[in-house]
């Protein structure tokens, strides 16, 4: 409570500042009032000194009432009994109108500093036995936190889209635009415009599943090229993920439904070298700073020169394990220089521009990355399995 | 195509490399090892030891003991085999060898070691090794004894190493040759390779026949009838041909290379075709009729017997070889029984030939018969080998002295194949590559693969062997090849006007995927292709549109047979292999194309739908999945009120429970529960709950534009309504009253009770609803809040709804 506060009870009692008239008179045992109109006007100096004994006996008596409490409530019952309306200091208030004017304001001090520090204590001592109260409510409500969590249980990414975010995240960040085709394609898009044209060998090879003559489930997202290169907008730089199709029975290494990302850059100074640093990036960023690439010769109808990426173990780090056949070396995708060809058959000019593209398998690197043992628990959707990506 | 190192050095004579070192190298310039077998892998301390003296084992009959003498000294060894005599010369493993079998006599991992020790307490100090012990078999060495102890001529002596007395001390590579390498398919070209790899000479076997006086125009004609089919046929004879065992380096490449040795005839053409990849074949001249030799197509429904006693059926586009009368063999693929070389023949007809690799690989598929030779044909062979690979059989009959070669060769060539020469660019090869190699070292390369450089034309001469080199980026891998891929710098593309960036139907399928995974739906993915016995499990109507589905005319079986037109079957299938492994609950879903065809047979690509299928069994009801919904939707922008039509008509969920999901007017998907039936279908025995978002129809009516719209200033004024509803009245449609007629003062709504029950009337529903109004510029006054009230109080009326008290 502020001494604002205190001003209203006063008030209440008639005591008022202007000299004309109150004195007061007031004895501990009991309280004579004077009427005003009497002007009787009291001077003892012992009775003053008197009051003040008595209010520092109050002030004294209160704060060893207030200091030995131990409760919020009976701090209550000593402010109500102290400061009240009807508490000892309003009592003595009430000898106000007996004292002589001139030293009212004497008086008025002493009582409004008397009241101030009980405030002060019954403040101090609040606070205190709030702040216990807490400790005390604090230590009831001790948890065991090693108790299970409640979860909100988020479902799973298949671990597929995670290697393929992955991939994407890396090709995004360097320039590259996700595109897609489609999945059901002419044979040209998959074959010929790819120089591989009827009775090549490389269509036996990828069984292939047909629609018709001229219709087939793709076997390549390699097919996608094309169509990016069709649409003529040079420069290209980009990759696209997706199924593809090929006609291997389910076992633990085959799907005949898996996915590969192809990926493109077309531009007017493209090299072989450029390729290699653009793979050798892409792996460092997909399976780590120390990861070392291996380019070797290959064959690919729609590329020249090519080559088969191998990296390095990301298990043993290149001293050969059970992961890596013992050679230490992972090999990961195809790729090469787009073949003078290719370009040609989709309106660019190959001596304008040049260009190279790579193939990952997604399942590959999502077996290897996550060391899954059979394909098939791709295609289960096991809760048990999903869970853990 | 498997080599043997010793084979390839004989071609490469300063090689000097290990089996590891070979592998790397080669595989490096292109030429990749899938892997090698070191031919005495597991063999240790096996020698050749001459059998002294033969005793009886004093304690068991089936056992005899050996006096050995191993070279340095004579030791005692007993054995079981009954086929040793003295005088005899074996391969011996000593105390402490090794050799490849285990006591089963089967080849282990490792090998087995062998130590001295007492039988029938006897003391033995090895043992003698049959030729399986020694990790071969009687196929490649067909002179050993099948049950019993291998017996060395007398061409070895005693303390000789044996396992390279018998050619063991060897290394086969095993290598992936890439389908544009034909000439790869042979010693030759593999040891041309290996030679440009290490920079060694490369020395081809030297090719010279004499032949004798005669001419072998008067032995045989040769006419082809379908040029298109035969570029070359090259023929030979030879005389008085005798039938014995090949030599012993002969026999030992082959069985090296895999190829059982037979007979000196039938091991040189054999020899022939593994070192200049030509398949040769060989006829018995005395059965050839008419002495003739016709090439030409068989005719459609023709039958013939090839030599290994079956009978084919042929067609019209299947080439055939004949004499004057009828067929001897079908070309390039197996020779015919009625021609077949035999132990008693006398003369011998020699073919070498070249005909067409697609037709040669499609008429093996045809009739279901691969060989060596149509394995070796379907690459497409270079014609010009054709005599080389003629000529060099016949110099092997000649200095083995298998026969007479009679003068002169039958070459039917019309079309002679020229060398392709090409432009050579080096600043272009280079700057395709990003390198910077000079033009005298790229010739350099060239001339060790056998590529001229024509100074006068500044062209590059490709040898006809050497058909994938067609352009210059094809000279350019040459030149990577030997420069070393890993020599050429690693760069990145130059910077272009190019972003980085998913397109914007992949940004709606993740947000999709995002909030089905943080309502607790894991992804599933499951194939494309499925059987249409789908459709009678969904209890899809007979004349259903989605019965029409596209079929893969070459399908892996019928269950992979069609192209899916509805997603659930991979989301329901997935469930149940959850549900029967006891996984209490699971929540799935897939974001995957279904296939709609525009016609039936395909003339156009079908339209490939994105669709969005969530399912799930457990934990959660219709009205978790319509959450899932339309959480998505609010993600995606797409904040106009989603409506469902429960007349959905979908056969495989509840009737009572399925609605098609309306947004913007179009149907964008369907929800609801699986009908039990199909439950049963799929052996889910509980309630399964799916929704299916036709992605197609979303991408349109998202959107990510977003306004700040002012947060109310003015107190909103809250009216809680009960009422009592038919129960056939849906909850949607007071909405629908309560948003048309609650105006602009209308905030929102909350249903917070539907009650069917004691209290009230049978048929009827309780519903209670929390109505919210608010105005943006004051405070609404009980009268206005009354009057918009009293609006949407008679509309329900409208509808038969009471008020409850």
């Amino acid at each position: 409570m502020s001494v604002n506060h205190i001003r209203e009870p006063l008030l209440e009692v008639g005591w008022y500042r202007d000299n004309s008239s109150q004195s007061v008179y007031a004895d501990w045992d009991f309280l004579i009032m004077i009427n005003i109109s009497t002007k009787i006007i009291i001077k003892r100096k012992e009775e003053i000194a008197m009051m003040k004994e008595e209010l520092e006996k109050i002030r004294e008596e209160a704060i060893e009432k207030i200091s030995s409490s131990d409760a919020l409530e009976k701090l209550n019952e000593i402010r109500v009994f102290y400061l009240g309306k009807k508490g000892k200091l309003k009592d003595v208030m009430k000898g106000m109108k007996d004292v002589a004017p001139e030293e009212r304001p004497k008086v008025g001090e002493l009582v409004n500093k008397t009241q101030k520090a009980i405030e002060e204590k019954l403040e101090e001592t609040k606070k205190n036995l709030e702040k216990i109260a807490l400790e005390k409510k604090l230590e009831s409500e001790v948890i065991d936190v090693t108790l299970p969590a409640k979860k909100s249980k988020i479902g799973h990414r298949h671990p597929n889209t995670i290697a393929l975010e992955e991939v994407e995240r890396i090709f995004v960040g360097m320039g590259y635009e996700v595109v897609d085709g489609p999945e059901i394609e002419y044979d040209y898009y998959n074959f010929e415009a790819l120089n591989i044209p009827d009775n090549h060998p490389a269509k036996d090879e990828q069984d292939t599943f047909y629609i018709t003559d001229k219709i087939l489930l793709r076997t390549q997202t390699s097919s996608v090229q094309v169509h990016e290169m069709e649409k003529g907008k040079l420069p290209i730089r980009m990759i696209s993920p997706g199924r593809v199709f090929r006609s291997d029975e389910v076992d633990a290494t085959h799907s005949p439904s898996f996915h590969q990302i192809e990926g493109l850059v077309i531009d007017k100074n493209v090299t072989f070298a450029d390729l290699k640093g653009t793979l050798a990036q892409f792996a460092r960023e997909l399976f780590g700073e120390d990861t070392k690439v291996k380019f070797r010769p290959h064959h690919f109808p729609f590329t020249e020169p090519s080559a088969e990426v191998d990296v390095t173990c990301f298990k043993c780090h290149g001293k050969g394990c059970r992961m890596c056949k013992g050679s230490g070396w992972i090999e990961i995708l195809g790729c090469g220089m787009v073949h003078p060809h290719v370009l040609e058959m989709s309106g660019i000019d190959p001596n304008e521009y040049k260009g190279f593209a790579f193939g990952v398998g997604l399942e590959r690197i999502a077996l290897l990355k996550y060391e899954i043992d059979d394909m098939r628990l791709l295609y289960e959707n096991d809760i048990r399995f999903l869970k853990q990506f | 195509m498997n080599t043997p190192l010793s084979w390839i050095k004989a071609y490469v004579p300063d090689l000097d490399c290990t089996a590891r070192e070979y592998t790397d190298a080669m595989t490096l310039t292109g030429t990749k090892v899938e892997n090698f077998v070191n031919l005495d892998e597991d063999l240790e301390k096996i020698i050749v030891g001459k059998i002294e003296k033969i005793e009886r084992h004093p304690d068991a009959d089936k056992l005899i003991v050996c006096q050995v003498n191993i070279g340095s000294e004579v030791t005692q060894i007993v054995t079981g085999a009954n086929n040793v005599k003295e005088g005899d010369l074996v391969p011996v493993v000593l105390d402490g060898g090794k050799v490849a079998t285990d006591h089963d006599g089967k080849k282990v991992a490792g090998g087995t070691k062998i130590k001295k020790g007492k039988l029938r307490g006897v003391e033995s100090n090895g043992m003698m090794c049959s030729i399986f012990e020694l990790g071969s078999d009687t196929n490649m060495y067909p002179e050993a004894a099948e049950d019993g102890i291998y017996l060395f001529d007398d061409s070895v002596k005693p303390g000789d190493d044996a396992i390279a007395a018998l050619g063991l001390r060897d290394s086969v590579f095993e290598y992936e040759i890439t389908s544009n390498r034909v000439d790869c398919y042979s010693v030759i070209g593999i040891a041309r390779e290996a030679a440009a790899t290490f920079r060694k000479e490369f020395v081809p076997p030297v090719v010279k026949v004499n032949g004798n006086n005669e001419n072998v125009n008067d032995y045989i004609k040769v006419e082809i009838e379908d040029k298109d089919l035969c570029k070359r046929y090259t023929a030979r004879v030879v005389k008085n041909v005798k039938i014995g065992p090949s030599p012993w380096w002969m026999q030992r490449r082959l069985s090296a290379s895999g190829i059982r040795p037979i007979n000196n005839l039938v091991d040189i053409t054999n020899y022939v075709m593994e070192e200049f990849g030509q398949p040769m074949h060989a006829y018995d001249l005395d059965l050839i009729e008419d002495k003739k030799i016709v090439v030409k197509r068989a005719n459609d429904g023709e039958k013939y017997t090839t030599l290994d006693g079956q009978e084919r059926n042929l067609d019209s586009n299947i080439l055939m070889i004949n004499d004057g009368k009828k067929p001897v063999g079908i070309a390039g693929i197996m020779g015919g029984e009625n021609s077949m070389i035999t132990d008693n023949v006398k003369d011998v007809l020699f073919e070498a030939a070249c005909f067409d690799g697609t037709n040669i690989r499609l008429s093996s598929k045809r009739l279901g018969l691969r060989t060596d030779a149509s394995a070796k044909f379907e690459k497409g062979l270079d014609p010009n080998n054709a005599i080389l690979a003629m000529n060099r059989a016949c110099q092997l009959i000649e200095e083995l002295g298998v026969g007479e070669v009679v003068g002169g060769v039958v070459d039917i060539y019309d079309e002679e194949r020229e060398p392709v020469r090409l432009k050579f660019e080096p600043e272009k090869i280079n700057s395709l590559l990003g390198t910077d190699i000079d033009s005298d070292e790229m010739i350099k390369y060239f001339k060790k693969i056998d590529l001229l450089f024509d100074d006068a034309t500044n062209e590059v001469v490709v040898p006809t062997f050497r058909q994938d080199l067609l352009c210059l980026a094809d000279l350019a891998e040459e030149v990577a090849r030997f420069y070393g891929y890993d020599k050429i710098p690693t760069s990145m593309p130059s910077s272009s006007e190019v972003t980085g960036k998913l397109s914007y139907e992949m940004l709606i399928d993740n947000i999709a995927k995002d909030v089905a995974e943080f309502s607790g739906f894991s992804q599933a993915m499951s194939y494309s292709f499925e059987s249409p016995k789908v459709f009678d499990k969904l209890l899809l109507d007979k004349d259903d549109v989605l019965r029409n589905a596209i079929k893969i005319s070459n399908p892996l079986g019928e269950d992979f047979s069609i192209m899916r037109t509805v997603s659930l079957n991979g989301i329901l299938t997935s469930l149940a292999t959850n549900y029967n492994r006891r996984n209490k609950e699971a929540k799935l879903y897939e974001m995957s194309n279904v296939y709609i065809p525009k016609a039936l047979p395909l003339t156009e690509l079908p339209d490939e739908r994105m669709t969005f299928t969530l399912g799930m069994y457990g934990d959660g009801d219709f009205f978790t999945m319509k959450g899932v919904v339309e959480e998505f939707f609010e993600k995606v922008g797409m904040k106009d009120i989603v409506s469902y039509d429960s007349k959905s008509g979908k056969t495989f969920l509840h009737p009572g429970r399925q609605a098609n999901i309306i947004y913007d007017g179009d149907v964008v998907g369907y929800i609801g529960e699986l009908h039990p039936l199909v439950g049963i279908n799929y052996d889910i025995k509980t309630r399964v709950y799916i929704a299916v978002i036709d992605m197609e129809m979303i991408y349109s009516k998202t959107s990510f534009d977003r306004k700040y719209v002012g947060i109310a200033k003015y107190p909103a004024v809250s009216r809680d309504i009960s009422m009592v509803a038919k129960k056939e009245i849906l909850v949607g449609e007071i909405e629908e009253v309560i948003r048309k007629r609650g105006g602009k003062l209308l905030e929102g709504y909350k249903l917070f009770d539907v009650y069917e029950g004691e209290q009230i009337e049978k048929g009827f529903k309780s519903v209670a609803y929390s109505i919210t109004f608010r105005a943006s510029d004051r405070t609404l006054s009980d009268e206005e809040v009354n009057k918009v009230m009293d609006k949407i109080l008679n509309g329900l009326k409208d509808l038969g709804i009471e008020l409850r008290g």
